[in-house]
Formats: structure tokens, sequence, C-alpha cells
């Protein structure tokens, strides 16, 4: 049955949304408007620039291949990686005193911690101190899942068995040699270390991972990491904590430790230096080179001068179009451009 | 049937070959009650009808197979499967499926609701309840429709709808008529009668069905809706045939008639209403044509990254001297070989990069589409006051077509014209009588006069015939679906009733008349009195049926509820009929009285207006003179318009039976004419008559009504007199003149027959009816010997009015460079003079006419013109601008193969082009060729069935809901109620859906590349690995959630030129048709675009992190934020204008992603292995550097794009731009501005420099006033203008 209906019950409602007659701002750009908006953004641009570029100045790196290929270098006896424990000396010494805090970096090129099976390999609910997996690690740990005894290897992993081993030790060579303190705490992320990464609760530690072996590329097990600091063990261990955070591109940093002791709070003081190294970890299979770079840093994080030039050669473009607008602007203009 | 042949077996033995094609079919009663197994009609399918395409057990199953034929779906499932193998995986397998998973849902819940909606419909229509007799109870017991059968004699009462396929066996009504209206099927919401099977006596006595014994034979069940033939063996072996004129089709309405009985024939699906009933018509765009070929391209990219990817891979392995600790060795313990690794790399890029293939687009193409028609159909200016309707979109998926039209097909009678007919002139006995009052009446100005194509065209006719037309009865409301064709606006219109009589005219009818007093004046002028015998056959020649006030109780319950009791209802009902209030005749029935006429073709009938709509209108009382109430069915507006023409003379038309008509002369005697037969109108004859027997004389005349040229060959010239020539040649003249004058003519003669000689006829004529075989063609015949040795009675002239703003729209669509052709079934003249009329041509045009028989003169013709026709549009001449006339015979030559490369040619010069006389395929053929010759997009509009082939031919088809009826609207892919929004729905809606869409669809590209590209420059920092830096969720969100409102509301919203600018200026409208649109150019533009935009957002925060510790979720969310702000500030310089939606969505998106990554990356501790976005936005935040990476990043890889629209648009404005800064001007300013323009356009060296201008493809070329501006350096705007004025005045 047709319905009843008005007469006009078929009209559309005449408002300004369905008749598409809202308000609008209908920005035309051209050359005269946008002469100010360039002005500005070169103007702030340069000013950003420069401050960043001030600011990069004044920050210090000290960048210091330790990887041994030159024959000359200390370490190239251990870069074949044939010598068990094998320390090695990097020298170097400083005109003026390093300011600030000093950051204590361990460098890695060509190694991919962003390959995806590497990030894919390791499992979280063992790290977040899930014993359960402890006894039956995650299917993606393969081939560092079972040893070849079918012993879970905890942590397991690529990720978990390449980790750093590398250790260092930094001295001023003044009268003898005097140990700089380096300072291991809250190296890594807050987040990590308080949420993310649990140990397992059992007193000691060490019980936990009863049936399960370590990594085999490691030396020690995880329980056992820092000998000195008991709390610096486990999943909760400040360089693992630090190797477990992927990093993002082939060349990069880890932070090692900062430079916080009484006599080094305000920098190194000018003079020699060694840094001890117990070189352990390969890097020759892919070409890799290992670095130690010590660094202050400043509200924008390390010395980065690609972030100031780029500010003010963008900057400067801008200032250019907007004298280029004004010439467009004042040979076409537009009637309703006042 | 084989199966029906079965049951037959016992009885029949005779002539099997011609029942292959029948189905045998008898009574179900004898077998009532026993198994299923004895039934005979058991075979046929039952009248339960299920269109739903799923059932709810197989839902998932079958939707997903449906979903699965959509290659681009099978694509992504591909990759999702693909996910799953362990040596190629990118990302988690499961969370890898979310993707299409949600799109796959999203369809099938679409689909599930649009089949649980038909499921529903179906359900009530199946449990609908009907009368099925039983010969238990010996009488009709209710039933479903569902458990109706073939067998089955049904029952059905005025007003209710027919369940089943009926054969009429029994009416209440005396004469076996059954009136029915066909709306449901096809639209037409008048009366079409249906009549009891001849020669089967079941009206004089009570109609008992249980003795209803005969065999039915009827064809198999086919879908045409006007042809349906059998017969009926009685059981003493005769043979009754039987037509369309006999079947009730299911899905219609009872009307006028108490009660029906009939036979069930066909049930279900096999009904004439299921089997024409085909699902939603599906276009493919052309936008979208274009896309899938930029989709292509976006594959071979994607390829070859992936294979870079790959080589990559294997390139990276190779250089490693051995196997280093970050590597994973295989879970066999080794690595696999450095190509296998780099071919499963191969498929792990195609899973990592495939939202390179953009997804969603489809998805939000669709939306989109909606959303644009939805303004479409709500724009308050499309819609029509008069008959409450808007326009309708029946195809969902071209909106953007409209905008990007080169050639408008139109059809002209009820497309251009309004098809409402006035009786203008007429010549009678070779006098003229110009009724010049009544062409005074015509107030609207500058409407010189059309004609109605009725009699020139075959399918034209058809169709005018089988056209809807409005109920006079003004309570009569059409259902919403099926349009509302007309409502009240045939009443509205005085004009069409209103005739002034000829002074000269009605002097002479009533001087003759004074002698007809009594029987023998009657006689004896009838001989001498060639008058009154042309009024005469303008009152009885036609099919038009009295219709009383019983058609407006039937409509009753359809009036409207503003009318509230039903005595107001009727009231109100009876006030808009046209009344006679000086008639006191009483007709013994309410039934309207009918007349045989209809035929196979003939099925429509033109409801319209008689006598004085004022004289009752304040009457309170509705039921006085209820007997009076007197309203004219006509099957065309020119019928209706004769009668009225003939009664302001004094002859009334006041009943019609099958039988009989009842004529009222001038001076109130009233006889009643014995009707012998019809020969009714047909398409090759292209005439009528009517044979009558005189009431008292008892002679037997024949009237004929034809188009001139018909009915002229037919005199009996070898015995015409002089003075007989004379009158001849003179009505022929008039003929002439008044088809130049653009009206309508129509012939009139009669034939006295003698007794003996119409006996012989007789008999032929019976058995043609009785033949079944090429029945129409010996009913042809012998109408064609019957209708020969004619008296020329006289000729009139009828005037189909142009349609409001006609010329208005074609100038605006000339100008916005469309070409409009106009294909008629008229003739040359009228068709020209339209043209004139509706500024198709200009006086001052060259008209080149190709009228021909012989195809060498056509070549030759062709090749002139040709010439003719490069001389005049050669650059730089101020050449005249062309028009086309072609008749129909020619265009078939010219369409031939060796001569359509000139004829289009041709046509391309041309400007507009008329093709006269064409048929119906004609009409189809042309849009054809012009489409795949030219390759240019089509758009056919058209009112009438005879359009319906050409609009679906069309790459757009539109179809006015006028007054001929809803097939036009039904396979049209819009609908609009008048010609005149053409314009808004081109020009303004057309030129947004397409520059919205393009836009949208180009934006969607770039926006996935530019984010798709981001992993893939990882690639190169994490040895072609597959790593995603990007969290995969945010990876998937970012698609779906953050970034996808802000488009599609650009798509559904965007405003770049306001509707009146682009009204004011059609021109713009040309701007679809190049760049401006969608091209592949501007597609490879935004993909340069966007890998330049992705090097950006990648190597800046690269270079900026470059050797720190940064860890890879914190790079990938700084990249993540940096593409958001980028892809939305992209967006942002797109936009035309800002309305308040535009600033909540894309507000709105960045602070849903700040929320969202927020959220996540405080909550996801370690959710989601291997990626660890734990609070890595939050420690990202806290750096300032990621706010001057973000800064820096977006100004960089926007500034090109930013500085490039900037230029372009100062130096090199498009036209849109130029609008855009006419709509800043004063609104004062701006309106005289547009109005010069158009003034200055409108004039013929205006508009045709102009057309020039564009064909030289200048860079200037909105309007040259704006280009003087701009040359004029630095001069402000208002001197300009006024300077311009100056010139003007």
């Amino acid at each position: 049955m047709p319905k009843k209906e008005l007469e006009t019950a078929n009209r559309p409602d005449n408002t300004a949304f369905t008749q598409q007659r809202l308000p609008a701002w209908q920005p035309i750009l051209s050359a005269g408007i946008v002469i100010p908006g360039f002005v500005l953004i070169g103007l702030a641009f340069i000013g950003i620039g420069v401050a960043l570029f001030l600011t990069s100045r004044n920050i210090t790196v000290l960048e210091m291949d330790y990887t041994g290929v030159e024959t000359t270098s200390d370490c190239y006896k251990c870069s074949a990686g044939t010598l068990p424990n094998c320390v090695c000396n990097l020298y170097f010494t400083l005109n003026e005193t390093f300011p600030g805090t000093v950051y204590f970096y361990y460098g890695l090129s060509n190694y991919f911690q962003s390959y995806r099976k590497f990030g894919a390999s390791r499992d979280d609910n063992q790290l977040s101190g899930d014993t359960y997996y402890f006894t039956s690690p995650l299917a993606v740990c393969t081939p560092y899942q079972y040893d070849v005894n079918n012993n879970p290897i905890v942590p397991c992993g690529i990720s978990a068995n390449s980790m750093f081993n590398d250790t260092f030790n930094l001295y001023q060579l003044v009268n003898g040699s005097k140990t700089v303190p380096l300072d291991g705490r809250g190296i890594a992320w807050w987040s990590d270390y308080n949420i993310k990464f649990r140990n397992p609760t059992s007193d000691p530690l060490r019980n936990a991972f009863n049936g399960t072996v370590k990594p085999p590329f490691w030396s020690k097990p995880v329980f056992e990491l820092d000998l000195t600091d008991k709390s610096n063990n486990g999943f909760l261990n400040q360089d693992f904590l630090v190797w477990m955070r992927r990093a993002a591109l082939p060349n990069f940093r880890k932070l090692y430790r900062r430079i916080t002791g009484p006599d080094y709070a305000s920098g190194l003081p000018p003079g020699n230096y060694t840094i001890e190294i117990a070189y352990n970890y390969p890097v020759m299979s892919f070409n890799g080179r290992k670095k130690v770079v010590l660094s202050n840093v400043s509200w924008m994080g390390g010395k980065n001068d690609f972030l100031g030039v780029a500010y003010l050669v963008v900057g400067s473009l801008c200032i250019v179009m907007s004298m280029v607008m004004l010439i467009v602007y004042a040979k076409f203009k537009f009637p309703d451009d006042v | 049937m084989f199966i029906g042949a079965l049951f037959t077996t016992a009885k029949e033995t005779r002539s099997r070959e011609h029942e292959k094609d029948l189905r045998i079919l008898v009574s179900n009663l004898p077998y009532e009650g026993l198994p299923k197994t004895k039934q005979p009609n058991r075979y046929f399918p039952g009248n339960a009808v299920k269109t739903t395409k799923y059932s709810l057990w197989f839902f998932i199953p079958m939707n997903l197979y449906e979903q699965f034929h959509r290659f681009a779906n099978l694509y992504f499932v591909g990759l999702a499967v693909l996910n799953f193998v362990p040596a190629v995986e990118a990302f988690q397998p499961e969370v890898a499926i979310v993707p299409i998973c949600v799109m796959l849902a999203l369809t099938a819940l679409k689909d599930g609701w649009e089949d649980c909606r038909r499921f529903r419909s179906d359900r009530r229509i199946n449990h609908t309840s009907c009368r099925v007799y039983s010969r238990k109870v010996s009488g009709f017991v209710e039933r479903h429709w569902k458990d109706v059968r073939v067998g089955d004699l049904v029952e059905v009462a005025s007003n209710e709808i027919i369940p089943a396929d009926l054969l009429l066996l029994h009416t209440s009504d005396l004469n076996g008529v059954c009136h029915i209206e066909t709306a449901s099927l096809d639209g037409e919401t008048n009366l079409k009668r249906r009549l009891v099977v001849p020669g089967l006596n079941t009206q004089d006595s009570s109609f008992e069905p249980q003795n209803f014994h005969c065999t039915v034979a009827v064809e198999k069940p086919n879908d045409n809706l006007n042809q349906f033939k059998g017969y009926i063996e009685t059981s003493d072996m005769k043979r009754l045939g039987f037509g369309i004129d006999s079947l009730l089709p299911r899905g219609c309405t009872v009307r006028n008639t108490d009660l029906a009985t009939g036979f069930v024939v066909y049930t279900g699906h096999e009904t004439k209403s299921m089997m024409n009933k085909n699902g939603p018509q599906y276009k493919r765009s052309k936008l979208e044509c274009k896309m899938n070929i930029d989709v292509l391209f976006c594959v071979i990219l994607l390829f070859s990254m992936c294979l870079i990817g790959a080589l990559g891979h294997y390139v990276w392995l190779e250089s490693l001297p051995s196997v280093p600790l970050f590597l994973t060795p295989g879970s066999h313990g080794h690595m696999d070989s450095n190509p296998l690794s780099g071919l499963y790399m191969f498929f792990t890029m195609i899973i990592l990069l495939q939202i390179f293939i953009p997804i969603s687009l489809y998805v939000s193409i669709e939306m989109v589409k909606m959303g644009q028609i939805f303004f479409i159909t709500n724009d308050v200016d499309l819609y029509e006051e008069k008959t409450d309707s808007r326009v309708q979109c029946r195809a969902l998926n071209i909106p953007e077509d409209l905008g990007n039209i080169h050639y408008v097909f139109s059809d002209k009678t009820g497309t251009l014209t309004e098809n409402k007919m006035v009786f203008r002139r007429c010549s009678v006995t070779g006098t003229e009588y110009s009724h010049n009052e009544n062409g005074k009446s015509g107030k609207l100005p500058s409407r010189t006069g059309w004609t109605l194509e009725d009699d020139q065209e075959p399918e034209a006719v058809q169709q005018s015939q089988e056209g809807q037309q409005p109920h006079s009865g003004g309570g009569h409301h059409r259902n919403k679906e099926t349009g509302n064709a007309q409502g009240k606006a045939a009443f509205s219109s005085p004009l069409e009733t209103e005739v002034v009589p000829d002074r000269k005219l009605l002097q002479r009818v009533l001087a003759g008349g004074g002698d007809w007093d009594g029987c023998g004046g009657i006689r004896r002028c009838e001989a001498t009195d060639l008058y009154l015998d042309f009024f005469l056959a303008l009152t009885v020649c036609n099919t038009v049926v009295v219709s009383t006030a019983t058609t407006a109780r039937a409509q009753r319950q359809r009036v409207p509820s503003l009318f509230q009791s039903p005595g107001e209802v009727l009231q109100t009902a009876l006030q808009k009929m046209f009344v006679f209030s000086r008639l006191c005749h009483t007709l013994s029935s309410w039934q309207p009285m009918t007349e045989d006429l209809d035929t196979d073709h003939n099925s429509g009938c033109h409801h319209s207006a008689a006598g004085d709509q004022t004289s009752h209108r304040h009457q309170s009382t509705s039921e006085i003179d209820i007997s009076a109430q007197r309203c004219y069915v006509a099957e065309s507006p020119d019928e209706a318009a004769l009668v009225h023409a003939a009664k302001v003379y004094g002859f009334m038309l006041i009943a019609r039976t099958p039988n009989s008509v009842k004529v009222r002369l001038p001076h109130g005697v009233e006889l009643n004419y014995q009707v012998l037969d019809t020969l009714n109108f047909d398409p090759h004859r292209k005439r009528m008559s009517v044979v009558l027997r005189h009431p008292i004389s008892g002679e037997i005349v024949m009237y004929t009504k034809g188009a001139d040229y018909t009915v002229m060959d037919k005199l009996i010239w070898a015995c015409l007199n002089t003075a007989q020539k004379n009158v001849a040649a003179s009505t022929q003249r008039h003929l002439n003149w008044y088809a130049k004058e653009g009206l309508h003519t129509l012939c009139f003669a009669k034939k006295v027959l003698s007794e003996s000689a119409y006996k012989n006829w007789s008999l032929l004529r019976q058995e043609a009816l009785a033949a079944i075989d090429n029945r129409e063609e010996l009913l042809m015949e012998t109408a064609v010997n019957l209708e020969k040795q004619l008296t020329l009675l006289g000729a009139t002239g009828i005037e189909d009015r142009l349609q409001e703003c006609v010329p208005d729209t074609v100038m605006a669509l000339r100008e916005a460079g469309v070409r409009l052709w106009v294909l008629t079934g008229d003739k040359a003249e009228t068709a020209i003079n339209i043209a004139h009329a509706s500024r198709l041509l200009d006086q001052e045009d060259l008209v080149i006419h190709m009228n021909t028989d012989d195809k060498a003169v056509c070549k030759s013709i062709l090749d002139r013109s040709l010439e003719e026709g490069r001389r005049h549009t050669r650059p730089g001449y101020p050449g005249l601008s062309i028009g086309l006339v072609i008749d129909g015979h020619t265009l078939d030559m010219a369409l031939q193969s060796d001569l359509v490369d000139r004829f289009l040619e041709l046509a391309r010069l041309c400007r507009s082009v008329l093709c006269c006389r064409v048929t119906p395929l004609q009409k189809s053929t042309v849009v054809k060729v012009v489409r795949e010759r030219l390759k240019v997009m089509t758009l056919a509009v058209g009112d009438g069935a005879n359009d319906v082939n050409m609009i679906q031919a069309a790459d757009v088809g539109i179809g006015i809901s006028g007054q001929e009826g809803m097939q036009a609207v039904m396979a049209s892919d819009f609908s609009i109620s008048c010609f005149k929004h053409m314009k808004k729905l081109l020009l303004v809606h057309g030129h947004w859906c397409n520059s919205r869409l393009s836009n949208m669809a180009i934006y969607f590209f770039y926006k996935n590349v530019t984010y798709v590209n981001l992993l893939f420059w990882y690639q190169f920092f994490c040895g072609f690995s597959g790593t995603s830096m990007i969290d995969i969720w945010l990876l998937i969100f970012f698609n779906l959630f953050f970034t996808s409102t802000p488009p599609i509301m650009f798509g559904v919203m965007d405003r770049d030129v306001s509707a009146e600018t682009l009204l004011g200026l059609p021109e713009l409208y040309r701007t679809g048709h190049e760049s401006e649109g969608y091209s592949h150019f501007t597609f490879w533009i935004a993909m340069l675009d966007a890998f330049y935009q992705s090097l950006v957002c990648f190597f800046i925060p690269y270079l900026t992190y470059q050797g720190t510790d940064i860890d890879i979720y914190t790079f990938g969310s700084s990249m993540n934020t940096v593409s958001l702000f980028n892809i939305l500030l992209h967006l942002a310089i797109e936009i035309k204008s800002w309305t308040l939606v535009h600033w909540v969505t894309m507000l709105g998106s960045v602070a849903l992603y700040f929320t969202v990554t927020l959220v996540y990356s405080a909550t996801c501790i370690s959710c989601n292995p291997p990626s660890d976005p734990y609070w890595t936005t939050q420690q990202q935040m806290s750096e300032p550097i990621f706010y001057l990476v973000c800064v820096i990043t977006t100004v960089v890889a926007l500034l090109p794009r930013f500085t490039y629209r900037v230029l372009s648009n100062t130096l090199a404005p498009t036209p849109l731009i130029r609008a855009r800064h006419l709509e800043r001007l004063d609104p004062a300013i701006r309106e005289q501005w547009i109005k010069e323009w158009r003034g200055f356009r409108g004039g013929p060296q205006g508009g045709r420099s102009y057309q020039k201008q564009t064909q030289e493809q200048e860079p200037s070329r909105i309007t040259p006033t704006l280009s003087i501006t701009n040359n004029h350096l630095g001069t402000p705007t208002r001197s300009a203008v006024r300077h311009h004025h100056n010139v003007e005045l």
C-alpha cells in the first residue's frame, strides 16, 4: 500500500549542509598571500638553524676505532679472534678539558640489529621473568632455543646471544695510571629497566635458571653478568638492556657508561688516557668496525651539524622564495590581492 | 513443452510441432487433495519468490566467494596467505590479515544487510494472502501467495494486487472487462484494460470455477511484457485464442473492477514481473577505468621495488665475508643459499609493501560516491515542486562521469518540450481556422510551437501510447519508487484543455447545426456537411475513455494524508476533476466505459482533464452531480487535446464502451454509435480508424486519423473533382505550414462503407483475429485493405511547448563545450524549428541539410560539407558555426562503414546535429558510433520508451520522468524531472563530483606510495630483510584510521568553485574534459611527488639520527609522525574550501593519531613481538629534536608542491583559479562581470569568437575580460571593470 505522504514529502532539506553552502574559508594560494608566510618561516628557520648549529658546535665528540685492522693498532693482535681473552689498549690525549658529563659509548658499524630475524628472535615472555618460558622458549628463538642437549637456552634467541661483550676500562695516565670510574647505572631506558624486563622472583636469582643453559656465545650465564653488583644481573643487567634495544641503523653506538666520578664530574681534564679493552666481539665476519665514542650531550642530544645546516639552508631558501614571490606578485597581480 | 505434453498425450495428437513452444495446463481443481505426485502441474515452480542472494547458513562462504571475484580482494588474501609461509613472512601472520579481514567484513556486512532487507521483503510478499478456489469448500479460501500454483483459480478484488500471472476468465463487469494498474511493472500509473478470454462464455451465467475443464495452452514464460499468446481448448475441442489483453500480470493492481477471476498460468519467477526484474545496473566510470590502469602501473612499480629488494638482499648476503652473529641460520642450523634467500625476500617484500596498491581506495571511492550521490539527491534546486520529485541516482557509481560529458544526445518530445498538447489550428475542407485567441493563450514568451512526434516514428508512437499519463484525479499519487512523474501538473496547466473556439469556425458549425435538430437533419448534414464529420472524427476517432467518479473512488486510498476524512478526500478529488455541471446526463454505472482499443503495444492511456475546474471548486457537498464527473483518459496527450477541442465546438464524448460510443452534438442531441471495429494505431500504418454504425441511419462510416502523408496518400485521387483537389492541395499546404510552425499535424478522413463490403471485410478480420501465427501481420493487412479511398475531412495542428528554461540550458551546455545532438522521430521542419527556439541553432548558423535516398549523393554531400565545414572552422578564420540536419534514411547510409568516418568528421565540426525521423534503434546506433569511434563521453537524455535503447547505449543515461511513462527512467542512471535540471546536474554536480573524485583518487595513490616508500627506503638499512621500523598495528591504523577520513571528506565535500559561478560560467565545465581531472599525467606527477616526499620523510630523520643510539621503533615512530603531518598537510594544500567539517576531520585525525599512539605505546609492553613500541612515543616526545625534525621535514617535503601551486596559480592560472578569484570580488561587481560576459557571449559574435578561442587552446580562456585585466599590470580591478563596462556602453 502506498504510504500516505505530504505533498512535498520528497523535498530535500534546505540546509547549508545538504545544499553544500556551509561557510567556508577558501584560500587561494597565490604569490601575494604566501610572501609573509615565506618570510616568517625563513626567519624562524634561520633562527633555529643558528641555535642548532651553535649548540652542535659546542658538543665535543671523540671517536676512536679499535677494530684493529691497521697493523699499527694495538688491537691488531686481537682482531683475528684467535687469542682468547685478548686485551688491548687504546691511547688518546686530550689537549683541553672534555667538558660536562662525558658519555662513554661503544659503536659498531655495518652491524644489522635491524635485520628482521634478529629482532624477531627473542622471547619477551622469558625476558619479563615468566619462568614457564624458561623451560620452553618460543620457537622464534630457533636456532638458539635449545642447545644440542635439548636444554632450553635462557635468554634465548639471536638478539641475546649476540650480545656485545667487549669491556672497557678507562685510565688517566697521570703519575702512572689512575682509574677513571665509569658509572653503569641508568644507562638503559627507565621503562625497560622498570617495566618491560623482569627477573624471575627467586632468591638467589640463579635458582630460577636451573635446568637452563646460557646462550652459546656467552661466557657467563645471565645471572652472573655483573659480579660486582648483585642487582645488575639477570635480565636487568644494564648492558643487556642496552643491547636488547635494537638499533635502527647499521652504524650505531650504544651507551656504555657515564663518567660521573668525583674527579671527572665536570669533564675529563687534559692529559693522556688509555682505554683497556677486553677484545672479545668478532666483527671481521661482516666487515664491521668497533669504536669507542666519548661525547658530552646538550638539549639536542649528541653532536649533529646536519639539522642546524638544514634549517639554515631551508630558511634561506624561504627568504629567497619570498623575494621571487614578491617579483611574481608585482608582475602578475590578481584583482583581489589587495 | 515436454512436460506439459505428457499430460495431454491421451487427449492430444495433433500439431505437436507448434506445441513444443507451448505449455499445456489444466485446472488443479479435479486433483485437489491428491498427493503431489498426482498433480498435473507439479513440475512448474511455486509462486514463492526468492530474490536473496544468500541463504542463512551459507552466507559467509557464499559472500566470500562473491567477494573473491574481485581481483583486488584476491590479491590481498593471497598476500595474507603468503605471510603464513615462514620462509617469506614479513609481519606476524595473524596481524597481517587484519586489514583484509576488516575490508571483507565491512563488505560482507553491507551485503548481508542488503540481503536481509531483500529477505524480509520476500517474506512479506510470499505471505501476502490471496483467495484461491477450493473444491472442498466450493468457494475461495485464503491462501498465501507462496502457495498459489499453476492451474489454480484465483479471485482478486478491486485494489488488490495480483499474486501470479492470471489468465482472465471472469470479471464482475458485464462486458468482461477488468482494469489494472501496472505501476509496479512498468511504472505507468494509468489504467489498462484487460478482457476475459474472447469467446469464453463465462460472463453471461454465474461463473463456476469447478466447471472450468478447458485445457489452457500458453507460450513458454518470457520477459516480454507486451506479448503473451495461447489458446484455450474447450471441452468441445474449440480453440479460443487470447493475447496480452487477457493476462493479469503479477504485481499489478486491480482497479475499478469489483471482482476478477483468473487461471494461474505462470507463477513465481516465471511471471512477467519477475522475469523483468533485473539487478542493479553496474557501470564502470571512465575515471575508474583510467584508475585501474594506474593500479597496474602501481603493480609494476611494486614488483620492481620488490625485485630491487630481492637483489639487494642477495648482494648484501654475498658481501658478507662469513656468517656474522646477527644473522640467523635457518632452523636446520645452516643458512639458506643466497639466491634462495633473495627469492624468499622477493615475496617478503611484496607482503611488506603490499599497501603500495591502495587496498582502501576502492572502498573509499564507494563511500565517496555514496556521499556525492547523497548531495546530488539532496539538491533542492533539482527538486521539482510540482511533482514532488527529486533527482534520483539509479546507478551509484558514475556520478563523476557527469562532469566529463562531451556529447549530449537528447530526445525532443517530452525532453525539450513539455509534451502537453494544446489545440492550435485546424483546417477543414481547405479552409484554415487560425484560432488566434487560442494562440494568445500561450502566454509564455519566445515559444513558437512544438509538435508531438507521435505519428512520425514507429516506436515513438508505441512509446507514447505505452506511456504513462497521470491520473486526472488529483488525489492519485504515485509510489515513491516509481517516480512521481507528474502529479497534479497536468491539471495546473489550463492551456491543455482551455481551447478558445475560433469565432468563424464556431459560427460555421453552429450555422450548420441549425439544421441538425432531429434525426433527418443529422442524416442530411452528414452527407453534406463535412464540418460535422470533421468534429465527429475528432471526438470518436481515438481511444479516449471517459472516466467517472469511480476512478476517484478507487484511488481514494492513495490520496495524501493532507486530507483527513474520506469525505474530504473524495471531495477534493472531485474538485480537482473537471466537472461538467451543465450536463445532466446520468450514467447507469459508475464504471468507466472503455473502448476495445488496447493492443499489444497499445496499453497506456492518458488521463487528462476536461471541463471547468472552477465551477465546483467550492462545493461543500461532493455527492451532487457525481454522475456528471467526467474526465478523459487518453493514450496520448494529443488525443485528449483533440477531444477537448471538439468539446468546445459542442461535440462531446460522453461515454465509450467496447461496442459503442456516445456523443453529444452541439444542440444537445445524443447519439449512441455502434462501434463495429477499431483499427488500432500501428507504427507502420501510422494511422488509426474507427468503424461506426450510425444509430439512426444504420450507415457504416469509417473515420481515419493519422500522419498527413499516410492519410493523404489514401485519398481517392482518381475520382476527385477539381474542387476537391483544391481542397486537398490547400490542406496539404496548411499541413506543411503547420509543420513549419512547429505544430504537430494530424489529418482526418472518412469513408462510407456499404453493408456488403463491410461484411466481406469483417470476415477477413475475424480470421485474422483468430490467427495465432503472424496475427499482427494479418491484422495490419486487413486494416490497410480497409483504409483506402478516403475522403479528406481536414487537418489539425497541435502545439507542444518548450519546457521551462530549455534555451538557457542548451546555451549553457553549448558554452560548456558539450555538443548537443537532438534525435527525434519528428520531421526535419519541426526539429529545426525547435532547434532554433531552443538555441541549438542560431539564425546565422550554417545549416547543412542531408536528406537523400541515394548513397552516392549522400557521399558527395558529405564530402562537400566536410570541405565547407573545414573552411569555416579553420583556426583564425571567423567562420560560422555549423549545424547538421540529417534524415533517418540518410543517417542509415552515413553510418555505413565506408561513410561513417566522413560523417563523424563532419559531425565533429558541427556544433549541433539534428537527426530527424530516426527510430529508437538508430538513436542507440548513433550514440554507440559516436561513443566508440570518437572515444568521447556520451550522455543520452530522454523520457520515453523510444529512448531506452539510447539511454542504455550512452555512458550516462538520464531519464526524464515526464509524461511518457517510466521506462526511460527505469533504464537510466539518473532521473530528473525536467530538462533544465541538466544544467545544474552537469555543470555543478558533474564538475564537483569529477574534480572531487579525481583529486581524491590521485591523493590516495600519493598517500599510499609516500607511506610505503618509507618502508622501502628502510630496506637499505636493514640488509633488505623486510624489516618494518614502524609497529605493524600503527602501520595498519595509519591507513585505516589516521589518514582515511580527511581524504574521504575531501572527496565528498571539497568545493573548488561555487555553484553560482559554475552556473554563471559554463565554460568551467570544459576543465573536466582536459587535464584538470584525473589523467595519467597527474597520476605520474603525484607519483613523483610521492617518491620525493617519501625520500624527504625518510632521509631527514635518517640524517638527524644517523650514528646515534636511536632504536628502531623510536626511529620509525618519528617517521610515522612526520608522515602524518606531511600527508595531512599535503591534503591541506589541495583542499579548496575549508568548512567546519574539514577542520574537524583534519584536527581530529591528528588528535586521534597522538591519542592512539600514546595510549598504544604506553600499554603495549610486549603485546606485539617482535615490535617494541613500549614507551617510544613518550620518550621521543620528551626530546626537542623530534619536533624540530617534524617541522623541517614537513616543510621540505611540501615546499615544491606548495611553490608549484602558488606559482602556477599566479603565473598561469587555470580557468578554475580565475573563477575562484572572480568569486572573491564584491558580489555586485561579480554579478556585473558575469552578466557582461554572458551578454557578450550571448551575442552571435561573442559566442563565436569564444568558440574559436577555445579551439586554439589559448592559455587564458576563461573570460576575455579577465585576461584583459591580467595584461593591465597592477591595475586595480574596479577600474578594469569600469573600463570594460565603458566599452560595452
